[in-house]
């Protein structure tokens, strides 16, 4: 048995970190104030390799393993988790379904830019009427005269609209019963974007909604064969998950290193509140949990990384997680006391970026049935 | 262009003395020493303005100096030097320059930079005692730096303005953390480190002896600092300011 992160990991953890410290803290406020994408950050962060981290390197991404990855979302997401999911969605959504389902030309045409971050991409699953039960897609693809003629809408999709996106992959019912995934790059003819959506959290990330009137794109856009689409897009749930759960992780420790250090300098009754043992609890709590959700998600990455199953853990890791990021960002806000409901302190910002770690990518209901599922249930 | 780099791994927050051994606690977390990280900038740049060359690093720590030396390495630099000694641990100036040196004379760099100084012993001589032993002029507290038709030409900010220094190469140059910006390593720094050369030399394969002359006798806190009193800038802050200075005559 070994638990030991390599020393690469170590040195992404340290470089993230810093990155995250650095450039993120000092713009994260002003960013989810004015609900503005963080293009400056998504530049600096392409330059450095981060966009693309598991895509080989012969792809134009950084050959990472998971377990790096996972490190890269949780200490981006422990300062802001607007960049965060920028990142996650960009890679485990939106550019590994077509790593993964790909012929080498669509490979060669697309993943060059999204696995550099020169561009972005967005996956398109949720409908209006098509969330938890994401299999009841009603939008539709038609194949006439060579092209896949497109009709429906997608609702909350992440990075669809920025000036950076190149495309998304949607699933399409494409006959009775039959769902695939189609790429539709930006731009084209009869596809939609909304306004940016706005939101309680994340605001410095882009969500939008798409509509598709008799937009036609070329037959070769299909993403693996005919049909395939409902196990596709399961499969880039399960990593997702990780990115997702990885998340939570990094918005708990961020919530715990405010609230560490804001109860050490707070003074009430003549000494620090950090004295008390109800504060010393909740913080003991906290790291507690913490360290049991980062060796949750590190173990489904590294079971991702040795090409084992690794679906069932990164539920797991999901919703463990999401739970646990909720009580540590309610725990450090009531640590921070009225100061913590002000805009201005960083708590407040994480305290509302936390909820949707229970809901994207699978609420914490849909997790409890992926498990149940798993046990046999 | 071959550039060579000494690099230090200081502890990691703020820094504890043994009181036993009376040495620095580096038994925590490392990093590499934030003036160093500028003079590994520098150097990456000097190389690829050059065109090509070398950026070797080096160091005299413990084994786990090669933490920060990978973090370097990360950054660019294309390979290290550890000298990594038992018989070197708690060395002093004397000591210390006497191992650098050796490495140096064995790589014969055109040009050495140093951080200005380093964020556990605070020392900033390291570099005129190198320096010294390898009889290379030297220039510290550079905040602009060319080098270019064998000579390097230092900025140095200064109380009044600048100092410009020119010296011959080879040189030894200290750099202040004004010189640039450093570089955040890539991912594919990171991934490439590994596989950079990293030798690991004890102080018998450079046939020279680190071990402290000077002994420290005694360690305390500061004096408590006098009469202290915190303005609230309500507006006429910097009158009180000049009060306060006034009354002392320190004005
Ligand atoms: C409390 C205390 C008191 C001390 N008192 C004395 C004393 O009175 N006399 C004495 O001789 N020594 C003393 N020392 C030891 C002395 O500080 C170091 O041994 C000596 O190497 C000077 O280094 P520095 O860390 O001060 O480096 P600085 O001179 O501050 O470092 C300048 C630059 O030199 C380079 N550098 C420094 N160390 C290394 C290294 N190990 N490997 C590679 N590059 C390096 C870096 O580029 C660094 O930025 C003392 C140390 C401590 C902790
Ligand atoms: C900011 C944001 C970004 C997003 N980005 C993307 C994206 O990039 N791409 C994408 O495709 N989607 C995206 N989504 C959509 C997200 O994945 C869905 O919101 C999520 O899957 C839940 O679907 P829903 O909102 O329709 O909720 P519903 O499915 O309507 O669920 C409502 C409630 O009912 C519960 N529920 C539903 N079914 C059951 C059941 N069988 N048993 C028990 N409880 C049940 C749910 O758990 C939930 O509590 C995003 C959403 C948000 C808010």
């Amino acid at each position: 048995m070994n638990l030991e992160l390599d020393q690469e990991h170590e040195l992404v953890r340290q470089t993230v970190r810093e990155f995250a410290e650095q450039r993120i803290a000092p713009v994260a406020e002003e960013l989810d104030r004015e609900a503005r994408f963080p293009y400056d950050l998504v530049r600096e962060l392409a330059e450095l390799g981060l966009m693309g981290m598991t895509i080989p390197e012969e792809y134009g991404g950084g050959g990472a393993d998971t377990v790096s990855y996972a490190i890269a979302v949780e200490e981006l997401t422990r300062i802001d988790s607007s960049v965060a999911i920028t990142v996650a969605a960009h890679h485990s959504l939106g550019t590994l379904p077509i790593y993964y389902y790909g012929t080498e030309e669509q490979r060669r045409e697309w993943l060059p830019d999204l696995a550099s971050g020169r561009r972005l991409a967005a996956f398109g699953l949720t409908e209006p009427g098509a969330g938890s039960d994401a299999g009841n897609t009603r939008t539709t693809a038609e194949l006439r005269d060579g092209s896949w003629v497109i009709n429906g809408s997608k609702l909350f999709i992440t990075n669809a609209g920025t000036d950076l996106t190149a495309c998304v992959t949607i699933t399409a019912r494409t006959g009775d019963g039959e769902v695939s995934n189609i790429v539709v790059p930006n731009g084209t003819p009869g596809y939609g974007i909304s306004e940016p959506m706005h939101k309680l959290g994340w605001r410095a990330s882009d969500t939008r909604e798409l509509s598709f009137e008799d937009c036609a794109v070329p037959e070769a856009n299909l993403l693996g064969p005919r049909g395939e689409g409902f196990k596709q897009f399961l499969e880039i749930l399960d990593g997702g998950r990780i990115s997702v759960a990885a998340m939570g992780v990094g918005l708990a420790q961020g919530a715990y290193d405010l609230a560490y250090a804001y109860a050490k300098e707070r003074e009430q009754f003549g000494q620090p509140i950090a004295r008390f043992q109800a504060v010393q609890f909740a913080l003991a709590d906290m790291a507690t949990e913490i360290e049991a959700g980062r060796a949750l998600v590190y173990k489904a990455a590294w079971l991702k990384d040795q090409g084992r199953p690794f679906a069932r853990e990164a539920a797991m890791a999901k919703l463990y997680t999401g739970l646990l990021s909720n009580r540590a960002a309610n725990a450090s806000l009531q640590i921070h006391g009225g100061y913590g409901f002000m805009d201005e302190s960083p708590i407040s910002r994480l305290y509302r970026d936390q909820k949707i770690l229970e809901i994207g990518e699978g609420t914490n209901e849909v997790q409890r049935m992926v498990i149940a599922r798993h046990l046999g249930l | 262009m071959k550039v060579a780099v000494c690099v230090k791994q200081v502890p990691e927050g703020t820094k504890r003395i043994d009181p036993g051994t009376k040495r620095l606690d580096r038994s925590g977390e490392g990093a590499l020493n934030s003036f160093d990280a500028h003079a590994v900038e520098e150097a990456l740049r000097i190389r690829d303005a050059a065109g090509g060359g070398e950026v070797v690093l080096v160091s005299m720590g413990p084994a786990k100096a090669a933490d920060a030396l990978r973090k370097a390495l990360a950054m660019g630099a294309d390979r290290a030097v550890l000298v990594t000694d038992d018989a070197a641990a708690g060395a002093d100036l004397v000591g210390t320059s006497r191992v650098l040196a050796a490495v140096l004379e064995r790589e014969a760099p055109e040009l050495v930079l140093f951080g200005q100084q380093a964020a556990d012993a605070d020392g900033a001589v390291l570099w005129s005692a190198v320096a010294e032993r390898l009889r290379r002029p030297v220039i510290s507290q550079v905040a602009e730096l060319t080098v270019a038709d064998g000579t390097a030409r230092g900025k140095r900010q200064t109380e009044f303005g600048y100092d410009v220094i020119e010296a011959p190469l080879p040189a030894v140059v200290a750099v202040s953390d004004a010189i640039n910006e450093p570089r955040y390593p890539s991912l594919k720094g990171i991934m490439g480190a590994k596989s950079k050369p990293q030798e690991t030399l004890v102080l018998s394969d450079l046939g020279v002896e680190a071990g402290a002359k000077t002994e420290v006798l005694a360690l305390a806190d500061p004096p408590p600092r006098g009469e202290t009193r915190k303005l609230e800038d309500d507006g006429n802050a910097a009158a009180q300011i000049v009060e306060f200075l006034d009354e002392r005559r320190l004005l």
